[in-house]
């Protein structure tokens, strides 16, 4: 008769190579997952919980993955870990709408190369992105923080390749708007 | 190309999304066009703003330690669960096999189930005690002459039971009765000894052997059972065992 105890060894030793090469194909991300989870939920230990929870969700999926691009695969996930995180939360955010105009700026406003050289310092653009609604700052973030290609953008935000291009497009732009705005107080202060 | 399309292709020309001709046409473009020209580097500074910003928010050392300990959690735990299964089949498939042997062993060695002649006992009982509930019941054919009982039973068995009285003894004839025994109709002749009745059951045995008297007791009752000349007999009755005994070897001397 076979041995259950057998079984469960190698049952166990399974698991042991699984877990090595999970490590080995998903861990090197962390970085990355920290970063995206940190701006989408702006909270250090909100982000340390969902990077967690993240990284099991993708432990137990791990069957599924066959070795296509890891950090866009996991970050899928980080990203799907966060909006359940917010939900759960109840974050106001979720429910907001992208209206590209929210307070008309004149495009003769809009020199940030100016306002980088003179007044904007890192300070200035981390709270312009925090300040992104949800939707843009991911693509953002993933384009300029992680540099993604459009593809991996549209597999980690589920998005048409078109739908990527001009968030992105509307991102900047939104981005250059509060630039603009932060600026002219601090001018007019 | 016209403005209009420039700068929609502006971000992805930044990002280096476009294909090499169109590259070219907005590069083109930003050389006639100064909007364009301008909202290029407008673009390109805000890029390398974030290059130069550190706003890359970096694990803190601690996570990776934290996340490593929960996934080796999470693949013990699903070792245990995959191995579940596994683990407890043979176990499952030996207490199975130890079940239907237990079950045959039951089913085949005599004593250790409830034997038909127990089943049988339990059956006299409940006739013996019925058949004294009311006086009506106790005997079809009242006679304590052997020569009318012995005849009133032909015709309504198959066989022919012996029919005795032993009133010289003590144990007078009070009459007989057909009964259902056993899945057959058998012969019941009651007998009195004092206030005691006394219930023999006869019927045709399937083997023509021989068998001594086994006594049983059951819920007070005394019963003694055994087979001769080719018939079983059951003697109940609340009668002393002795007694019983007595009447038994009387039977068995007048075949």
């Amino acid at each position: 008769m076979v041995d259950g105890v057998e079984y469960k060894q190698e049952e166990r030793l399974q698991q042991q190579n699984k877990l090595a090469s999970f490590e080995t194909a998903v861990l090197p991300h962390l970085d990355a997952a920290y970063n995206l989870a940190r701006w989408l939920t702006r909270n250090d230990a909100d982000a340390e919980d969902v990077v967690q929870e993240a990284y099991l969700r993708a432990f137990r999926f791990f069957g599924g993955f066959h070795g296509e691009d890891g950090r866009a695969w996991l970050l899928g996930i980080v990203r799907n870990t966060s909006y359940t995180w917010m939900q759960r939360n109840r974050s106001p955010e979720l429910n907001m709408p992208l209206d590209d105009e929210p307070h008309e700026v004149k495009s003769d406003d809009l020199n940030p190369e100016e306002l980088l050289l003179h007044k904007a310092d890192a300070q200035m653009l981390r709270q312009a992105v925090e300040e992104l609604p949800l939707e843009f700052r991911e693509v953002l973030v993933l384009r300029e923080l992680d540099e993604m290609s459009y593809k991996q953008i549209a597999v980690v935000a589920d998005l048409p390749l078109g739908t990527v291009m001009s968030r992105l497009a509307r991102a900047r732009k939104r981005l250059q708007q509060i630039l603009a705005s932060h600026t002219q107080t601090e001018v007019l202060s | 190309m016209i403005c209009q399309t420039a700068q929609e292709f502006i971000h992805p020309y930044i990002d280096g999304e476009l294909d090499l001709a169109r590259s070219l046409e907005v590069e083109q473009h930003m050389q006639e066009c100064q909007v364009c020209a301008s909202a290029y580097r407008n673009q390109t500074a805000l890029r390398s703003a974030f290059k130069d910003s550190s706003l890359y928010h970096s694990a803190p050392a601690k996570l990776e330690e934290r996340i490593r300990s929960s996934l080796r959690r999470e693949a013990s735990t699903e070792a245990g669960r995959r191995a579940f299964s596994w683990r407890w089949l043979p176990a499952g498939a030996a207490l199975a096999f130890v079940l239907l042997m237990a079950f045959i062993i039951w089913r085949t060695v005599p004593g250790l189930r409830p034997s038909g002649d127990d089943l049988l006992a339990q059956e006299i009982v409940s006739n013996h005690v019925r058949s004294l509930q009311l006086e009506s019941h106790r005997a079809d054919v009242i006679s304590t002459d052997q020569h009318t009982v012995k005849p009133w039973f032909d015709g309504k068995l198959d066989f022919a039971p012996p029919v005795k009285d032993f009133s010289g003894q003590g144990f007078p004839l009070i009459g007989g009765r057909l009964e259902y025994l056993n899945n057959r109709a058998v012969a019941a002749l009651i007998y009195q000894r004092q206030k005691h009745y006394i219930n023999l059951y006869i019927w045709p045995a399937e083997q023509s052997n021989a068998t001594g008297e086994v006594a049983t007791k059951r819920q007070g009752y005394n019963l003694l059972h055994w087979t001769k000349s080719g018939m079983n007999y059951w003697a109940v009755s609340d009668l002393n065992g002795v007694e019983l005994h007595e009447f038994a070897r009387l039977v068995q001397e007048a075949q």
